[in-house]
């Protein structure tokens, strides 16, 4: 028997139910709302992510007596790092300006790479929240690339002060590092909600997520040239276009630093990669919706 | 519920709701071939089933009482009528989507009880300047004033379930489930809030309150359901049902 109803007449009584439900116009509770309500309640609670992420960055730097400097001095050690470890081991092999270079790539791929992580915690690591108040779930994914734009713009004052430092001067094609980052951003928004599902269905991703982001670091031209990697091993040439992170990388460096320009076409890859990832991203978070009360 | 269905509109309705987690737990059962009804072995992979099938209807005005010994399911049916927890099978309908008020559902623990305020009042939809405006009303409510600088960590249970109920009590809602999370709070702030559920009712919700307090239940509620492993064991009036749960487990209704 399907009902465990303990009263037969009350189960019969009930078989109508459903039909009741609509008679008096309830809606089934959970169901995914229309894309306009969705995106209208997100918009409603815009302030909500935007205070999520700066109350998260302050409980994070609360612990901790440098606080927030703590964002600006690991990158600034990596950089220090990569740069004596990968300047001695690439020798003559290392692209040319090499410190600028470096610089740029590690702030950038800083930005993706914790975009990608944090998006992919943000469900999980918020998953008191969720659990407590029903809110569009795509907000904790937001709000995790609030947090990286605020993080971006530690990272970024270190570049601007690192780069004059390494001879490059500031110029007024710096400001175009901006409209670089608003691509990269669409993009980085994208994977944080594909990879923000994808932990919920399979909580073992969180354990690939650092080897996935190292297999980027050495795919993407942090610290080498991606001309190298291709003219050595010529079949890997698509990689230059078809790998969205080493495309926003050498948009960066087009803008910021002398001696590594890159073709106008490369602009529309960088846009095409953006926006297709942040649509494909966000439906894809979008239609698991329902989903993600029970994740944590 | 056929003589109130006509009179009030129905808010909730519960349509053969089933609930059924899947666990992976090695180990081996205490003894082989004993194994309890509602927990079923497929090799790593254990069912429980939660909610076995339960229907129910929720009317207008009502503040009905949730009762059942640990783990009958209650946690489980509310969160799965407020829509936190997928369905395996059956239907819930509601006017609105009812909004959950439940032990454990913690907020940021770093952050003082101030910014949980606001961040939680953002999260249901209130503006910036709304929650700005409500903000000393609640910290009023919650009573505590001289903590709410300081992190919510350092917060007893109590003081943590007392700050949630202010917060979610600050708004209207069309329908609130409340579970146990006045079971932690002082005499006082008991009265305050049972006083508050009984207006958030009246204005047209309708309350759900699981607790294990018979007495809290027949103060509060009219109607109560009774859930025994997964399965509604009995509903009616507070009265009727408290009574049929006190006679059977042996408890007392004043407790």
């Amino acid at each position: 028997m399907e009902s465990h109803c303990p009263r037969q007449e009350l189960g019969e009584r009930l078989s109508k139910l459903s039909d009741l439900a609509a008679e008096s116009g309830l809606e089934r509770v959970g169901k995914r709302p229309k894309l306009s309500r969705y995106l209208r309640d997100v918009w409603i609670r815009r302030a909500f992510a935007l205070t999520l992420s700066q109350y998260r960055l302050l409980a994070t730097s609360a612990r901790s007596r440098l606080g927030v400097a703590w964002l600006i001095i690991v990158p600034a050690l990596q950089i220090t790092l990569y740069g004596l470890i990968f300047g001695l081991v690439l020798g003559d092999s290392r692209p040319g300006n090499f410190l600028p270079y470096l610089v740029v790539g590690v702030v950038l791929f800083q930005f993706l790479a914790g975009s990608f992580s944090d998006g992919a915690r943000s469900i999980s690591s918020n998953s008191a929240l969720a659990k407590s108040l029903s809110f569009p779930r795509v907000l904790l994914p937001m709000s995790a690339m609030v947090s990286q734009w605020m993080k971006f713009s530690g990272l970024m004052l270190l570049a601007l002060i690192a780069l004059p430092i390494l001879g490059e001067m500031p110029r007024w094609s710096w400001l175009m590092i901006v409209p670089v980052i608003g691509l990269a951003s669409l993009f980085a928004l994208g994977i944080g909600m594909m990879a923000a599902r994808l932990t919920v269905h399979f909580n073992d991703l969180s354990s690939l997520i650092p080897f996935i982001t190292r297999i980027a670091f050495y795919a993407s031209g942090v610290f080498f040239s991606m001309d190298r990697l291709t003219d050595a091993i010529s079949w890997l040439g698509f990689l230059v276009w078809a790998n969205p992170v080493s495309v926003y990388l050498s948009l960066a460096r087009d803008v910021m630093i002398t001696g590594h320009p890159v073709d106008a076409w490369m602009w529309w890859v960088g846009a095409g990669w953006g926006v297709f990832t942040l649509v494909f991203g966000f439906f894809f978070f979008w239609s698991a919706e329902e989903r993600y009360g029970r994740a944590g | 519920m056929v003589e109130q269905a006509s009179t009030a509109k129905p808010v909730v309705i519960v349509d053969n709701a089933k609930v059924t987690y899947r666990v992976y737990a090695s180990g081996k059962a205490v003894q082989e071939g004993e194994s309890n009804s509602r927990v079923k072995r497929t090799g790593n992979l254990r069912t429980v089933e939660a909610i076995k099938g339960v229907s129910l209807i929720a009317h207008e005005g009502d503040v009905i009482g949730v009762i059942g010994t640990n783990g009958s399911g209650k946690t489980s049916l509310m969160k799965a009528i407020s829509g936190l927890t997928p369905l395996d099978g059956g239907k819930i309908f509601a006017t609105s989507r009812p909004s959950f008020l439940g032990v454990g559902a913690a907020m940021l623990k770093e952050l003082s009880g101030e910014k949980n305020i606001i961040l939680g009042g953002l999260a249901m939809g209130f503006s910036r300047a709304e929650i700005k405006e409500k903000l000393d009303q609640i910290i009023e409510f919650s009573g505590l004033k001289d903590f709410i600088e300081l992190p919510m960590r350092t917060y007893s249970s109590g003081m943590t379930e007392r700050l949630k109920f202010s917060i979610a009590a600050s708004r209207e809602h069309d329908i609130l489930i409340i579970d146990e999370a006045l079971a932690v709070g002082d005499s006082k702030f008991r009265k305050r809030s049972e006083a508050r559920m009984k207006e958030l009712a009246k204005n047209a919700g309708c309350v759900f309150l699981v607790s294990h307090s018979l007495k809290s239940i027949l103060d509060t509620c009219n109607r109560a359901i009774w859930l025994d492993e997964g399965v509604l064991r009995a509903e009616g009036t507070a009265y009727e049902v408290c009574k049929a749960y006190a006679d059977e487990v042996g408890a007392d209704l004043d407790d």
